[in-house]
Order: structure tokens, then C-alpha cells, then sequence
């Protein structure tokens, strides 16, 4: 019967497929006197909503690396790098995590954007024991022993950028305009928290959440308008994210709302973003990072020239999470040399304290918490798309992992050394919460 | 403020004309924002004659200060120095250091330029600076004001720069009751959300006072309940041309022909892209015509998006007409192909299509504000909707268009080419969708993902409206918009939109051919 | 499909799906006859799919009703495991909160929502992984199929039916997460998720979850009830006036097949680790729908095998070839379409099943 024959080649292929899965293994090196090279995963979107800002991570990465092969590789070995595209589809990260830590085991893995993203890799970091740089500022609210946030936890960016519109611009009335996920919802429970410990009223502050990607933006423009004309100086802070932008500012800018009126602070809009706008209108507004590839030494005017020479292209501009990977970068290797071996549970151990130049101009320290000590610079946005520094901090911040300003983090603190060695310690109860061992 | 006014009276006091000018240029130089911000204000009362064109320069960010302590500012031909407004050559541009500017100091500009253009030639500019005056209400300006007010010739000018000293009245310490109280008066007058704000500061001042801009206030505000009703008529009207727009090409090629085309969204991903390319090459080429860009994008990407969609009839759809579901899969799986090109071809990342000029700000009707470029696409919308009823109504294509969706057979018999027709519909269907893509470059992003956040509420509004009705789309379109604005104060963005869906799902169960659905043969397939 | 190729296939899929967990847990990884945990958690993934494939193959291959939602069934009978596996990690949570989520307790929720209620117990949430979807199926399925809603216009309120689902799950007001989800997960009725044990466990289960499944749609698709589905998916007036009510036979296998995603949901969850509303975007069901096309239309069997091989591409092409990956699977759905109508087993079979349309 002709279904028996056809059914029976279905089958051997999908034997075939199931079979090939298991070829998915590395292969096997050639014999040569070289040792084999040292590899690094490398886990960013290429494909997919995020792809926009992720790829350019993926470049950052490949750069530094190939940069470090010309300067002799890492413990005598080359170092490789192991490219994968989990599609800005979040089971798929964990899969790729896996397959990047079990099957081409890499040494440690520099990835991820979003926080489901981080969230969805990290039951395999912790099963696994291999190591996570995340180079994204995030709500906070976690630590663990397998990851490294190299990005900005709530209190480095969104905390000085408010003092910093109360202190010089006399900020009484604050609108808190979010994207409706994790990020905002957090960072957004810890300013309404520190707004009121200010002494600001419940009345002055106004919520407001939106989808994903919402581009009709013309009432909670008005809105925004109405509530900032009751009189006292108001201000917006946005952690509006990605996609929503541009139409958010354009809207902004075409219904003549000015810098000098009411200004806006954002917490997710850097250069790449702003390369798709037209920035005029937004000029004045404001944003809050860590880095701005406009801010004035040599070993950020040495990195913007390597970058534009390894992309080939003059236009291509710098960011805060590509600083986070530089540094992130950085501390690995110093931490690699310090132990002697890429094992990743030797490596975490020698993370702490590892310090190395960021490009700000000064010195940024990997902290017991994991994660690393930051300057917050305020900028305004400039005609031509670039942040001009108004504002820094005059040393560097430590990252609150766990928000004092929430209710269930407020007595948790973070420390990765020896005795201690908990994530969640809690300094009441004095215990390690919640994580079993 | 207080600062400022307090530098300005010590600047005035000690020192005479011309050093005083010399002083306020050097503060231009300096780090501080508050030193900066205090020598424009001085410098704008100094009466320099280079006074306007320095602040100008600041407003521009075209003003450097040198290491010698000169400034200059950067022209089209070269620098010229702030101070003597003498050209300047050999100048070592490394050396330079642009002047400081935050908000604060743009802050002082905007008065600065305020009070200096109250007296320009153009009745226009003079109505700008009066406005800009009302914001920063500056008692310093006051003497300026009343000079101004006794000296302008055109009346609707004069009645701004009077708000503007009323504002600026009450924030004068020295001023009595009685001014006040009828500048209250003026500025309740005025209205609008900048004369709300402006009278719920007031809560400090005399009980007089404070009480008269209390009543203002109650009074503004009921005005303003009324006109938040007509701005959600506005904004929904608004955002229904937007939705009109997006599904006008999709009404022809699902409404009239049947074709589930999936990939619409992407004709409307490359006219928005096709409009970032003719804005390249202009600004490349001749940004003179960078105003008339859009007019230009329009045709062209009606031309890109409808020539594509020809292709795309006669290589794939062509194929699967009678299949309905294959040809929903097939055209799906072009949708995904199309965004990776455009991804491979321009990169990820959004894409910066500048507003004209005539495009941008807003004016006000009443309490609400509407954008020029909101109001541009609903204009635009309409000349869409009427050039393809126009179209279909009195051309021979049309004629032979229609008459191929009411009866294939009988047009073929009559010596159409049906084939040639149905590529040219879907052509003509692709093409508005690109059009409407150059529409959607001026309020959305564009990105290769442009065309997926419509393409569901674009099928909703056609199949809502009735299939094959192009009246049914329009009044789908603005009910879907005019609904979404009323709810999305009351139940927020998110819940707001699930809402609509969810109503629309209900609706099409209740009535699955829409709201007003073609009857007749054609109907049944 | 014979009686013969049917045990077989159940014998592929049960014995494929064994030899995979007992490579994994008894050779050991020195050895090169060892399935590594990532190969076993890969099929786990497929075989999930394939359950998925399989119900939408039932209503699209037999009854005609083209869905585009029907990822939103496998996520809502993800979310009832996914909610059972939050509810097991009690004190072992960040903040050790024995009630409430690590995500409600962040965001200074008070109390467990009464939806969250009953979902500490597994046989419970069991339950509300078949009953969620299938009410959903049943109401959604009766308004629809009692007003005649067709063809397209059901495709695309299906759509519309996900997609409003998907904006509703990433509100965080819902109290499900938002956009991250539910994640974190410790163990399962009391086995480390962990574990190879556990994880080749759950693989053999889906593989016995997926065989019976086809068992059973095998048994209603050549029963008389079978027969007059496809009567009602090639001409269904006809149908109707010959005295039948196809609403009646739509609905019941519209809801079945929301049942049997939800179930392949609820397995998918404790395999992949996390839940979250990107299951619901619509790309996914149709991305769905391609699988049964590729493997062929109406074979029941071909939409398992359609899902193994576009899934195994994907995985392939995203670690290779990233760029190429979307193009690929464009080029599928077009090519697909256009020339092999009977998918991959239609490809093999010698004769073309006499098909009709």
C-alpha cells in the first residue's frame, strides 16, 4: 500500500532529523601544536523585534575579541567566538544558552538584552556553573552567583536623574510614563517610593503605562500637557521603551512640548535610538546613562575610532551597553589571568574585586553583589543626535541590587564572597533566603 | 530667576555702557550655566547692537568662545566675531570651544530673544516673542513691554503682548493689587492650558489675588472637561485616517478581489521606506526641495509598492486564486521574506525620515491641540479616499475592475483580460498601501517591522466594515478610532485596545459579513 | 493511514523518545553512544510541538477550519502549569515569600489573586490546563460556527483571538507575569526539574502524551463522525441539507483540539523553563500552520513529522546561519504552497491521495 511506503520514509526522516541533533557536537579539533583556542559564547538576537539593538552587542563582542587575539589571546590560547541567534524569542535563549555552555562549551557567555531574556537563561547559568555577562541597565531585584550585570541597577541611572531635575531644575511634579513590562513597572515602584520619601504628594505624580510598540501618542501627550500646566514645574520620566520612542518623541516635539517647559528624562534612549529621529525638536530633553559616546577622553576617542574602523563605517555610533560589554570584557580576562584557568567557578571567585578603566575616564569595580561600580552621567540631547554631559556624579555609585525603596527587598543585600555567599541574604532574619543549596 | 534678576541690577548699577556690554560677552565663555544664563539676560538689556545676532548664535549652538577670550560665531562663510560682528580669519577650530548651553540657559535665550523681537518688523515674529515673553515672565522685561504695547500698529499683536505683560505683572513683587488682580482678569481671558498653568501659581499671593485666579481656574477647567470630549472626536478622527489609510489597499485587495494578502503590511513597510530614500538622495542631492519631499515620495512609492504588487499577482498569486487559506500561507511567508530583505538591505535599525517644516508644531483649536502632521494625514486620507473612488467610479480601468469582481466570466466574454485586470487591482491596492506607508513614515517608525503593527487592525477594519464595501471601510476606520480614544482614558492603552478586539470579535460572530454587507451574487463567492 | 503504519509510528515515537532518555541517563558522557541533556530537552521541545501540529491538523486537514490562534490554546494550558510550578517554588523564591510569586512580591501585590487559587495542587492544574482552553474553544467555537463565520474570516478573528490574548498577558495588572512571565521554576510533583532523570521523565511522557493523542484522532477521523467532518470540510452546505448540523461536528472537534493543545502546553512548560506571552504572538500559530503544511495536510502523522523538521531547520539555521533563517522559512511557506499541496508525505507517496478542492 502506497501510505505505508510514503509513511515509511516520513519516519526515517524524522529518525534522520532527531539523529542529526545529536551531530550537533563540536567538532573534533585537527591535531596541531597550537593549543585548542578558548571559546566565548556570544548570545544576542540577530533576527527579530530585538535584533535593532543587539546585534550591534554581537559586533562589540567580536571586536574586543579579535582586538585580544592581536595582543597574544588569553593564557597563551587564541580566544573564539561562538555566535548564535536565539531570535528575540525568549525560550530559544535558553536553549541557545545550553547549547552554547554543554555542547560547545564555552568558557562564558556575554549576552542578552531584556530582562525575560536573562530570565529565561538563567536556570541554566545556575545549573550549568557558567558564567553570564549581562551588559543591560535592568530593574535589579536579583543577584546570582552565575551572572555578571555589567549594566545600571535603578539606583545608578533613574534615582541621579531624578535629583538631578529636583536640584536644578525644581522639579515639583513628576510624570512617570513607562512601557508596560518589568522594567518600568520596577524602576517606576522605586521612583514613586523615593518621590514620596522626598516629601512629593500623591497628587503629583502621574502613572502611565502603554503597550509594546504604541504609536498613537496623542492623548497621553495632552495628558502629559495638562497635568504639567497645574502650575509647578513638572517633568517627565521615561522609561518608555525601544520601538514607542520615535513616535512618542515626535509627538512630543509637534504638539510643542520643550525642553525648557517640560523636560524628559529617558533611561532606554541612547545614540542608536536617537539615530532614527529627528532630533531638533528634542533638544534639551534629557536621558541618564552610565556613558555618552560624546564624553571627552582618549581611551573613549581610541574606542569610538576602533569601532568605526572595525565596522567600516564612519557613522556607526557607541553606547551604553556596548560600554557594559567593554568592561565586562575587560574584567573577564583580568579575572581569567588572575585564576589561571577559564574554569567558571574558579573565574567567579576571582571576579570580585577585579577593577579596570571604563571609558568614562575612570575605574569601574566588580562588587560582592556582581555587580559593577558605575558613574551616572546626565546629558541633554543635542541637534545632532549626541548627549552633551550636564551633570555627573562626582565619583562613582555602587549598585543597589535589592531596592531599598521596596517593601520586600528593603533588609536583602547581596554578597558572592566566601562566608557568606548568598545572593538574597537577608540582614533581619539573617538568612539566606529562598535559594536552596 | 531671582539670581538672574539680581546679577542683572548689579550689572546695571555698577557698570557703565559700553564696559557693561564687554562683561556681559565675557560671561558667555564661562562653565557655569548660571554665569551664562545671567550675561545673556544682561547682555539682551544692554541695547548692543550685536546683542540679537550673539543670542541667536546661542540659540543655533553657533557660538564659540576662543582661548583668547574673544567669541565667534560660525557662519555659512566663515566666523565672524560676536563683539564687532567683524569677519574673522584664520581661525584654529580645534582650539574653540562651543559655549555651554543646558536648559536653564535656553531658558534665557527664549527671553532674551522674547524681548528683543518684540520690536521686529514681522508681525509674526513680534507674536512669537510675546509668547515667549508669556512663558518666562520676567518683571525685567516689564519697561520693554509697555514700550512695545505703545508702539504696536497691529492689534491681534498687541493683544498677545498685553497677556504677556499680564504674566510677567504677576510675578512682579512691586506690583500692586489692582495690577494684579486685572491681569488675572487678562489671563483668564487668554484660556488654554499655559494660562491654567500660569493661575495655579498664584496660590502664594495676595488672598485677593489667589482667590480671583482660584475662580479663573474652576472656570478654565470646566472649559477644559468640555474640550477633552472634542479632543477625543479629534484624536479618534485622527487615528481612524490613520487606520483608513493602512486598510484602504487592503479593502481592494481582500474587499473587492478576495485576496488575503498578508504581506500588506509590508507594501506599507516599503512606501515608508521609499519615502527615507527620496529623502536621502534629496539631502544628498538637493536639499532645497527637502520641503516638497513627501509630494515627491508619494507618487513614487505608490509607483515601488504597486509595482511590486504586480509582481507579486503574477509570480505567486496568481497561482492560488480559489485557494483562500494557501494563499493567506504563501503570502505570509512573503511578508517574512520582504522584512528580512529590508532588513539585510537597511539595517535593523529605525530609520530617520525628517518632518518637513510645514509638518511640524500644532495649533490650537480651542483647548485642543492638533498637529500639522495628524491633520496633514487626515487631509491626506480623504484625497486618497477620493482619488480611488474616482478611480473605480470614472476610469476604464475601474469600469473593467468592477466588472471583473461582479462577474469573471461575463467581463472575460466581453473581452476583458481578466488576468491583466486582476494584476492592475492588486497593483492598485498595493500601491495606496505604499502611499499610506509615507503617511505612516511621519508619526511611526521605519523599521522593517512597520508593517506587522497594522496589519491585524487592518484586516479588523475591512472586515468590520463589510467586505467589498470601500464606504463600510471608512465608517469602520473612524468608528474603531473614535472608540479607541474614548476608551483609552477610561481603561488605558493596554486594556483599551484588548477591549476593541474583543468587541469586534463579537461582533463578527453576531455579523459576519460586517456592517454593511454587499448583497447579491457576488456574495456567495 | 493503515492500522500497520500507525503502530509503527507509535513505535517511532515512543522508542525514539526512550532510546534518547536511556542514552542520556545510562551511557555514560564519555561515551560516544551519549545523548547529551541538551539533545533530550530539544526533542522534548519538538515532540510538544508536534502535539501541537497534531491538533491543529485536526481541525485544519479534517474539518476545514483554518486556525490562527491556535498557539493561544498551548500558552493558556502552559500558564495553568506554568502557574502550578510558580505556586512549588513556595520559600525558595528570591524573597522567600511562601505565598506569592517572586513577581507579585516586587510589585508590592498584597495577597495571591483568587485566580491563582487551587493551583498549588497538580490534579488541578491539570484540570484548568484542558478546561481554560477548551471553554475558550467552547464559547469562542459556538458563537462562531452557530453564526456560519468561514474560511478566512475565521482565520482572521482567530487571529485577532491570540493576538488580544497577547496584549492582555503582558499587562502586569493581570497578574501573570507580564512580559517576562512565570520562570524560576524548582521542581515538579516533587521531582527536581533539573535533573536528566526528570527531563528524560517528561520527554517519555509527551512521547506517550503525543501517541496516544494520535490514537485518539486517528480513531475519530476514520470513525463515521470522521467521515462526516471531511463531508463538512469539502462541501459543507451540502452537508447540511443532506439533515446533519456541521456546527455540532465543528465545535466538538474545535474544542478537542483546544483540549489537546493545552495539554501539549502544559508539558512544554516544565521542559523549556518559562512561559511568557510571546507564545501568543500570532506569528507563532501561524508558523504553526506551516508545520502541518509541510508535512502534509489531513495525514495526521505528517503534522508530527512537519513540526520535527521545520524545527530541527530552525534550530540548525539560527546557530549557522542567523540572516538566512527568516528567508528560509519565508521561501517554506511560499514554496510549500505553491508546489507540494500534499506536504513532504505527499512528496513520497507514489500516488497522490485522491484529494478534493
Amino acid at each position: 500500500m502506497a501510505s505505508m511506503r510514503h509513511w515509511l520514509r516520513g519516519i526515517g526522516l524524522a529518525t534522520a532529523a532527531l539523529a542529526a541533533t545529536t551531530m550537533l557536537a563540536p567538532q573534533v579539533q585537527a591535531q596541531s601544536p597550537a593549543p585548542p583556542p578558548i571559546k566565548i559564547g556570544i548570545l544576542h538576537s540577530l533576527s527579530g523585534t530585538m535584533a535593532i539593538s543587539e546585534t550591534t552587542l554581537k559586533d562589540v563582542m567580536l571586536m574586543l575579541i579579535e582586538e585580544q587575539n592581536k595582543k597574544g589571546g588569553l593564557l597563551g590560547r587564541k580566544l573564539q567566538a561562538v555566535v548564535v541567534d536565539p531570535a528575540s524569542n525568549w525560550p530559544l535563549f535558553a536553549e541557545k544558552a545550553r547549547q552554547l555552555i554543554t555542547v560547545d562549551k564555552v568558557a562564558a557567555v556575554f549576552g542578552c538584552w531584556t530582562s525575560v531574556s536573562r530570565k529565561s537563561v538563567l536556570p541554566v547559568f545556575e545549573e550549568t556553573g557558567n558564567i553570564l555577562f549581562y551588559p543591560v541597565q535592568y530593574e535589579g531585584e536579583e543577584s546570582s552567583k552565575n551572572v555578571f550585570y555589567t549594566g545600571a541597577a535603578p539606583n545608578q541611572q533613574a534615582i541621579p536623574a531624578v535629583d538631578y531635575l529636583m536640584a536644578n531644575e525644581k522639579v515639583k511634579r513628576w510624570v512617570l510614563a513607562g512601557t508596560d513590562y518589568v522594567y518600568p513597572r520596577t524602576t517606576n515602584k522605586i521612583l514613586e517610593a523615593y518621590l514620596k520619601a522626598k516629601g512629593v504628594a500623591a497628587d503629583d505624580i502621574m502613572i502611565n503605562y502603554t503597550p509594546f510598540g504604541h504609536s498613537d501618542w496623542q492623548n497621553i501627550v495632552a495628558s502629559i500637557k495638562k497635568f504639567g500646566s497645574a502650575g509647578k514645574k513638572t517633568a517627565v520620566v521615561s522609561t518608555i521603551n525601544g520601538d514607542a520612542n520615535v513616535p512618542f518623541y515626535k509627538e512630543l516635539g509637534n504638539q510643542g512640548i520643550k525642553a525648557t517647559d517640560i523636560p524628559v528624562v529617558a533611561f532606554s534612549v541612547g545614540e542608536e535610538e536617537l539615530a532614527g529621529i529627528d532630533t531638533k525638536p528634542l533638544v534639551g530633553h534629557l536621558t541618564a546613562w552610565n556613558y555618552f559616546e560624546s564624553v571627552n577622553n582618549p581611551a573613549n576617542k581610541a574606542f569610538i575610532a576602533q569601532w568605526k574602523a572595525y565596522t567600516k563605517n564612519p557613522k556607526r555610533t557607541t553606547n551604553d551597553p556596548m560600554e557594559a560589554h567593554y568592561i565586562g570584557f575587560n574584567m573577564w580576562i583580568k579575572a581569567v589571568q588572575k585564576a589561571g584557568t577559564t574554569d567558571p567557578a574558579k573565574v567567579i571567585d576571582a571576579m570580585v574585586g577585579i577593577s579596570v578603566p571604563n571609558l568614562t575616564g575612570g575605574y569601574s569595580a566588580m562588587m560582592p553583589n556582581h555587580h559593577i561600580t558605575k558613574p551616572v552621567l546626565i546629558g541633554e540631547i543635542r541637534a545632532d543626535g549626541q548627549m552633551n554631559t550636564v551633570w555627573q556624579t562626582s565619583g562613582t555609585v555602587v549598585a543597589n541590587e535589592w531596592s531599598p525603596y521596596l517593601e520586600g527587598s528593603k533588609d536583602l543585600i547581596a554578597d558572592w564572597r566566601a562566608p557568606l555567599s548568598c545572593g538574597n541574604f537577608n540582614v533581619v532574619t539573617g538568612k539566606c533566603g529562598g535559594a536552596s543549596k | 530667576m531671582n539670581f538672574l534678576r539680581t546679577c542683572l541690577v548689579l550689572i546695571l548699577l555698577t557698570a557703565p555702557a559700553m564696559a557693561q556690554s564687554e562683561d556681559a560677552f565675557t560671561g558667555l565663555g564661562s562653565n557655569d550655566f548660571d554665569a551664562i544664563g545671567a550675561a545673556i539676560t544682561a547682555l539682551a538689556l544692554s541695547g548692543d547692537k550685536q546683542a540679537s545676532p550673539t543670542i541667536h548664535a546661542i540659540h543655533d549652538e553657533t557660538l564659540y568662545a576662543a582661548p583668547d577670550g574673544s567669541l565667534l560665531i560660525k557662519a555659512d562663510a566663515g566666523y565672524v566675531d560676536a563683539r564687532t560682528g567683524a569677519p574673522v580669519a584664520d581661525v584654529v577650530e580645534d582650539d574653540l570651544i562651543a559655549v555651554r548651553v543646558n536648559n536653564k540657559v535656553r531658558r534665557a535665550v527664549d527671553a532674551a530673544l522674547g524681548s528683543l523681537d518684540l520690536f521686529a518688523a514681522t508681525p509674526d515674529i513680534r507674536r512669537k516673542a510675546a509668547a515667549a515673553v508669556f512663558l518666562s515672565r520676567d518683571p525685567a522685561i516689564l519697561p520693554a513691554l509697555a514700550k512695545a504695547i505703545a508702539g504696536e500698529t497691529n492689534d491681534s499683536v498687541r493683544v498677545v503682548i498685553r497677556q504677556a505683560q499680564a504674566a510677567s505683572q504677576l510675578a512682579n513683587p512691586d506690583a500692586t493689587e489692582a495690577e494684579q488682580l486685572a491681569a488675572v482678569a487678562i489671563i483668564r481671558a487668554k484660556g488654554g492650558l499655559e494660562a491654567q498653568s500660569l493661575l495655579g501659581s498664584l496660590r502664594d499671593q495676595t488672598p485677593a489675588v489667589a482667590n480671583a485666579a482660584g475662580e479663573a481656574l474652576t472656570a478654565l477647567a470646566r472649559l477644559q472637561q468640555l474640550w477633552s470630549l472634542v479632543q477625543s472626536v479629534i484624536y479618534g478622527l485622527s487615528l481612524g485616517s490613520v487606520l483608513l489609510l493602512a486598510a484602504a489597499g487592503l479593502a481592494i485587495t481582500f474587499g473587492v478581489m478576495g485576496v488575503i494578502n498578508m504581506a500588506h503590511g509590508e507594501m506599507v513597510m516599503i512606501g515608508a521606506y521609499t519615502t527615507f530614500v527620496v529623502q536621502e538622495v534629496i539631502r544628498a542631492r538637493a536639499p532645497w526641495l527637502f520641503e516638497a519631499s513627501l509630494f515627491i515620495a508619494v507618487p513614487l512609492a505608490f509607483l515601488v509598492s504597486g509595482g511590486i504588487g504586480i509582481v507579486i499577482e503574477r509570480g505567486l498569486i496568481r497561482f492560488l486564486y480559489g485557494r483562500p487559506l494557501e494563499t493567506l500561507l504563501a503570502t505570509w511567508g512573503l511578508s517574512l521574506v520582504l522584512q528580512q530583505a529590508v532588513r539585510s538591505l537597511f539595517g535593523a535599525n529605525n530609520r530617520d525620515v525628517g518632518t518637513p517644516k510645514w509638518m511640524s508644531g500644532a495649533t490650537e483649536w480651542g483647548g485642543v491641540t492638533v498637529t500639522y502632521n495628524r491633520l496633514t494625514i487626515v487631509v491626506f486620507a480623504v484625497l486618497v479616499l477620493a482619488a480611488l473612488l474616482a478611480v473605480l467610479r470614472y476610469t476604464a480601468l475601474g469600469l473593467r475592475m468592477r466588472a471583473v469582481t461582479q462577474n469573471r466570466r461575463m467581463a472575460a466574454a466581453m473581452g476583458i483580460r481578466t488576468p491583466w485586470i486582476d494584476a492592475l487591482t492588486f497593483g492598485l491596492g498595493s500601491g495606496i498601501a505604499g502611499m499610506a506607508g509615507v503617511a505612516l513614515s511621519q508619526i511611526d517608525n521605519v523599521s522593517p517591522n512597520l508593517g506587522q503593527g497594522y496589519i491585524i487592525d487592518s484586516f479588523m477594519v475591512v472586515v468590520f466594515g463589510g467586505v467589498g464595501n470601500l464606504w463600510g471601510t471608512v465608517v469602520s476606520a473612524l468608528t474603531l478610532g473614535i472608540v479607541n480614544k474614548f476608551l483609552e482614558p477610561i481603561a488605558g492603552a493596554v486594556l483599551g485596545k484588548i477591549l476593541v478586539l474583543v468587541l469586534l470579535i463579537l461582533f463578527i460572530q453576531r455579523k459576519p459579513r460586517g456592517m454593511f454587507p454587499l448583497k447579491g451574487r457576488a456574495v456567495e463567492q | 493511514m493503515s492500522r500497520l503504519s500507525l503502530s509503527l509510528s507509535l513505535l517511532v515515537i515512543l522508542g525514539g523518545a526512550a532510546l534518547l532518555a536511556v542514552l542520556n541517563l545510562a551511557a555514560p558522557p564519555s561515551s560516544a553512544f551519549h545523548v547529551s541533556t541538551y539533545v533530550v530537552s530539544l526533542a522534548g521541545k519538538y515532540l510538544c510541538f508536534a502535539i501541537l501540529a497534531l491538533a491543529l491538523d485536526l481541525v485544519w486537514g479534517f474539518a476545514g477550519i483554518l486556525s490562527l490562534g491556535h498557539a493561544a490554546f498551548f500558552a493558556l494550558g502552559g500558564y495553568a502549569m506554568g502557574m502550578y510550578l510558580m505556586r512549588q517554588i513556595g520559600t525558595r523564591g528570591v524573597y522567600g515569600n511562601a505565598v506569592l510569586p517572586d513577581f507579585m512580591v516586587f510589585l508590592n501585590w498584597q495577597e495571591l489573586p483568587w485566580y491563582w487559587m487551587g493551583f498549588d495542587n497538580p490534579g488541578f492544574a491539570i484540570l484548568m490546563a484542558l478546561a481554560v482552553p477548551g471553554v475558550l474553544a467552547l464559547v469562542f467555537g459556538w458563537l462562531a460556527f452557530r453564526s456560519r463565520v468561514s474560511g478566512v474570516y475565521l482565520s482572521i478573528i482567530t487571529q485577532a483571538l491570540t493576538y488580544a490574548l497577547l496584549l492582555a498577558f503582558f499587562r502586569n495588572d493581570m497578574g501573570f507575569g507580564g512580559n517576562n512571565g512565570l520562570t524560576d521554576f524548582k521542581d515538579i510533583v516533587g521531582l527536581d526539574l533539573h535533573l536528566d532523570s526528570t527531563r528524560s521523565g517528561l520527554l517519555l511522557l509527551t512521547a506517550a502524551v503525543l501517541a496516544l493523542q494520535l490514537m485518539v484522532a486517528r480513531f475519530l477521523v476514520t470513525s463515521r463522525f470522521g467521515k462526516v467532518l471531511i463531508a463538512v470540510r469539502d462541501t459543507e452546505s451540502r452537508t447540511r441539507f443532506l439533515g446533519y448540523r456541521p456546527e455540532r461536528y465543528k465545535l466538538f472537534v474545535f474544542v478537542l483540539s483546544a483540549v489537546m493543545c493545552g495539554i501539549g502546553g502544559a508539558l512544554y512548560v516544565p521542559q523549556i523553563g518559562i512561559i511568557n506571552p510571546s507564545e501568543f504572538s500570532p506569528a507563532n500559530s501561524i508558523e504553526a500552520v506551516i508545520w502541518v503544511a509541510v508535512g502534509g495536510r489531513g495525514t495526521l502523522i505528517g503534522a508530527i513529522l512537519g513540526a520535527i523538521l521545520v524545527n530541527f531547520g530552525k534550530t540548525i539555521f539560527t546557530g549557522i546561519l542567523p540572516e538566512l533563517w527568516l528567508f528560509a522559512l519565508g521561501a517554506l511557506f511560499i514554496l510549500v504552497t505553491l508546489l507540494l499541496p500534499n506536504g513532504v508525505l505527499g512528496l513520497f507517496a507514489r500516488r497522490k491521495p485522491e484529494k478534493s478542492q
